[in-house]
């Protein structure tokens, strides 16, 4: 197996003595899609938050791409939450793409000619060409999450960490969205997003993380994203509990289906 | 007008320009009261830095003072933190209790030196020509101006310089600190800078209308633009226009310069938030009137599409039947009526009969179908 894109060893975070990550180990494929599920508060943003740098664990070990995040930074694209900036910010929206650059240009240089020109590229990968020029507060949430994702793409990483990219969009989104992960996997990079709609992960992840403060499973989705996996993570509550997952695993010819769509009915009728 | 009426409204317009722009970042971030709870503290470090040099003048009460602001500025966050009191609440603690040091050491050891507290307060610009800045025997204009001026200069250069990295932290501080500008260090530099301002403001127009001065002006151009560089502009110039209209009113009305210049940074915003062409109360009215009889004129044209042909055409498509079968006043329905003539989508008849044009049914059908 070759090296991971990221590795995580006994990693625990607290917020005032209270654990919200408890002794994780994750290994995540380089150059695959990989999904960390879990019910509310598993600390599935906190996971991805440590990965980052920006909360500081209680204990354990982060290496991306073999190095300290300090070190791997620019190797490393991040989409936050949607909710978590004030969208009427008074700004356009390829400036906020810009913002994407940022860190290669480092303290006090601003972004030039090159740059703007990476920048309308991305819009363009995600579909917003048009917008670029349009003031922020006028997007929909799904053209809002575009744009985030046009500025992870501009920082051109070889690790993606996005926060619920998927949340509240949509379909045309969604399907944006999709596209642009699957050709990012073309290339070679790494993809972990935290995501909520469970229905989706076999179809568009490779590899799963479920966790619920601990980890519970973890790998291709064929083998961890199981019935009992995922009845562990959520407590029996589990959401389109309806056949969610095959359990055993479906054969793995299944995924090779020419029809992505039979493939999902397949997939999720079984159970019931 | 006289030199000294230029001096004074040279140093107003610095004050203001210099409170404008910090202010922009601190409206965005939804700090306005830490401006008030800075521009209150300060006064601590002036006292005790008076009490260490015995000058009113010397640059280190500027420095201590600035130092009290950020001081100021991390104990609310460190309040905070504890989560026993919200953040509002934080400030409201600790810059009363700052400056109430501040007061009762004034008071009882200060009394007799040249620090009252009504030049706290208010600040005493129409003194500031007065206090001259001397080199060598040389005059060089007051010393405020000095002051002020150096601050400005700071500002513009530190907005200038780290414009980039202000805007990314303000707007989302998690991706900053992802891409390795730490928001923090941001924050304190910003909070100094600031503190650093409060103070030489402070001096001319108190501690009470800093806040003004910093507040109001961006919250006006916030009315009027969706850019930040345009925003930017936009503050210094309303500030900078308040503190010179609010000058000439304070001498027409034989008033305080610094309340003048304070409550025309009011007006400028009461004006902004009434007539801004697209986010202000007038606009908004007059945006959600002409929706209405919009809306109701495509409830007419469906209304007359439905009856058009049918045996009661005649009774039900007249100006006078819309009032009692649509429900809307007389007034209202020749608006309306007058409102669909004028786009070309209706006719009126002799009789009063209201017919759809070509162009009229084209629509009426289309809404119908949408």
């Amino acid at each position: 197996m070759t090296e991971p894109a990221i590795e995580v060893n006994d990693l625990t975070v607290a917020y005032h003595e209270r654990p919200v990550l408890w002794d994780m180990d994750v290994r995540v494929r380089a150059g695959a899609l990989t999904a960390i599920v879990g019910p509310n508060g598993a600390g599935k943003t906190t996971l991805i938050k440590a990965i980052l740098g920006l909360v500081s664990p209680a204990a354990g070990r982060i290496r991306i791409l073999g190095r300290k995040y300090r070190e791997a930074r620019r190797e490393v694209a991040y989409v936050p939450q949607r909710g978590t900036v004030d969208w009427d910010f008074p700004t356009s929206v390829l400036d906020v793409v810009l913002m994407g650059t940022y860190g290669g240009l480092g303290w006090m240089r601003r972004p030039g000619r090159k740059e703007r020109e990476r920048a309308e590229a991305a819009l363009e990968q995600v579909g917003m060409e048009a917008f670029a020029q349009r003031q922020i507060s006028q997007l929909s949430g799904g053209q809002q999450q575009r744009v985030f994702l046009a500025r992870a793409l501009v920082q051109d990483a070889s690790v993606y960490l996005m926060d619920e990219p998927f949340q509240g969009v949509d379909a045309r989104t969604e399907r944006a969205i999709v596209e642009v992960l699957r050709h990012l996997r073309e290339r070679g990079k790494t993809v972990v997003a935290v995501h909520h709609a469970l229905q989706t992960v076999p179809e568009y992840f490779d590899d799963v993380v479920i966790l619920n403060v601990r980890k519970i499973a973890a790998g291709p989705v064929a083998e961890a994203f199981t019935e009992q996996h995922l009845r562990t993570a959520y407590g029996g509550r589990v959401p389109f509990l309806q056949g969610v997952a095959p359990s055993p695993p479906a054969t793995p010819g299944v995924q090779e289906s020419p029809d992505p769509a039979a493939d999902r009915r397949g997939t999720f009728s079984g159970g019931a | 007008m006289t030199w000294i009426d230029v001096e004074i409204q040279l140093l107003a317009v610095v004050v203001a320009v210099s409170c404008a722009l910090p202010g922009v970042f601190l409206v965005l971030r939804r700090m306005a009261l830490m401006s008030d709870a800075i521009s209150h503290s300060i006064l601590l470090g002036i006292v005790l830095a008076f009490f260490v040099v015995e000058d009113i003048t010397h640059p280190l009460l500027v420095v201590a003072a600035a130092a009290t602001g950020v001081l100021t500025v991390g104990l609310v966050e460190l309040l905070h933190r504890t989560r026993k009191v919200k953040e509002d609440a934080a400030i409201a603690l600790v810059f009363p209790a700052l400056f109430s040091i501040a007061v009762i050491l004034i008071s009882r050891y200060a009394g007799s030196v040249h620090l009252d507290l009504d030049a706290v307060l208010l600040g005493e610009i129409a003194f500031a020509p007065f206090r001259r800045l001397e080199v060598g025997g040389m005059d060089l204009g007051p010393r405020g101006l000095w002051l002020m001026g150096a601050i400005l200069i700071l500002n513009v250069l530190t907005i200038l310089l780290f414009y980039k990295e202000l805007k990314l932290c303000t707007f989302d501080a998690g991706l900053a600190a992802a891409l390795g500008f730490s928001p923090v260090l941001v924050h304190y530099a910003f909070m100094t800078l600031v503190s650093g301002t409060a103070v030489g403001a402070f001096d001319s127009v108190g501690s009470i209308l800093v806040v003004a001065l910093m507040i109001a002006p961006p919250a006006a151009a916030y009315l009027l633009t969706d850019r930040l560089p345009h925003l930017l502009l936009l503050s210094g110039g309303i500030g900078a226009a308040s503190a010179v209209v609010g000058f000439w009113l304070a001498r027409g009305l034989d008033a305080s310069i610094a309340g003048s210049m304070a409550t025309m940074t009011g007006v400028t915003f009461l004006l902004a938030l009434l007539f801004a062409p697209d986010r202000g109360v007038v606009a908004g009215v007059r945006r959600r009137a002409r929706q209405r009889v919009e809306f109701a004129g495509e409830m007419l044209m469906i209304h007359v599409l439905n009856h058009e042909g049918g045996v009661r055409a005649r009774v039900e498509n007249r100006e006078d039947h819309l009032q009692e079968h649509l429900r809307w006043s007389p007034d209202f329905a020749r608006r309306v009526v007058r409102h669909a003539e004028r786009e070309g989508l209706i006719i009126r008849t002799q009789g009063g009969e209201l017919h759809l044009t070509p162009l009229g049914r084209e629509f009426a059908r289309h809404r119908m179908i949408h």
